[in-house]
């Protein structure tokens, strides 16, 4: 069953793209995604990140760390919604630094949300129930 | 009843931690996302944990034995181990390092090799303390006992 681009999913579980640069995050967000019931690919940068979105079409919300090295989540979600083919997938960006100029500018850039770490299940059950069914 | 015993030593050791701040909430929280279907979740994060923070705190070392230091580089790796520190609820660490990164800010090898051995005081500190911990939950199981639950 073809799956929707971005939003709602229209068959089985939900697929969210984890991208984070630490592998401490990145298992505990994709823990949190995985126990509210959610298919999780899990990345490292947002460079991998765009190459999985170019391969598979059944993402259906991305999540990204803001601060990584080489592409930041901020240049990962510029990427995302400068694409006619991905923009219309909502991102979420997370950060364990609560900058404001930092949060409105992705908000500005089309971000659906900005998440302080660590992540906790009850900011993803708000964020899913808003996203995703 | 030596399940009896250890679970006591379980929970003192947990309460230590915490009383001390070694531990944060975060840490409950990683053990809550721990079930049947991913039972070795914590055990497997802090292992992670554990492996990232040896590499950083190499890196840091060796970028702090030269005179000439890229502050900007060190802030980047001080900032990572911040955020995993956090994530797993390694509460002192995290502290450390937000001094760590105003020593970076203002260009302070000093302050920085100050920090680091702080941090690497802490580090070891935690380390040995979540091992003890995960001993003791091995003895529970195989003594057939349950692990007791935090709040």
């Amino acid at each position: 069953m073809a799956m929707e681009r971005g939003c709602k999913s229209t068959g089985g579980e939900p697929h969210v793209l984890a991208v984070d640069d630490s592998s401490v995050d990145r298992a505990v967000i994709a823990n949190v995604l995985r126990s509210s019931k959610y298919r999780v690919t899990a990345v490292d940068s947002g460079k991998r990140a765009l190459e999985l979105l170019g391969l598979e079409r059944d993402v259906n919300m991305i999540i990204t760390d803001y601060w990584m090295p080489e592409m930041t989540g901020y240049e990962l979600l510029k990427r995302v919604k400068e694409s006619s083919e991905l923009k219309q997938i909502p991102v979420v960006i997370m950060s364990s630094e609560n900058v404001p100029n930092r949060i409105s500018r992705c908000l500005e850039e089309g971000a659906e949300d900005f998440l302080l770490k660590p992540i906790q299940p009850s900011d993803v059950s708000r964020l899913c129930s808003r996203f995703l069914r | 009843m030596e399940v009896a015993h250890l679970q006591r030593r379980f929970i003192d050791l947990t309460t230590t931690l915490f009383q001390q701040g070694i531990l944060d909430n975060q840490f409950i929280q990683l053990q809550q996302l721990q079930d049947e279907s991913n039972p070795n979740f914590v055990h497997e994060v802090v292992s992670l944990f554990f492996q990232d923070s040896e590499k950083l705190l190499n890196e840091l070392s060796r970028i702090l034995d030269h005179q000439i230091v890229d502050f900007k580089i060190v802030d980047a790796h001080v900032h990572q181990f911040k955020g995993s520190s956090a994530s797993i609820g390694a509460q002192r660490i995290k502290d450390v390092c937000i001094a760590f990164r105003s020593c970076c800010e203002e260009n302070n090898r000093d302050g920085c090799i100050r920090c680091l051995q702080q941090v690497k005081q802490e580090y070891c500190l935690v380390k040995s303390n979540l091992e003890d911990l995960f001993r003791l939950e091995k003895q529970i199981l195989a003594a057939g006992g349950s692990i007791p639950t935090m709040q």
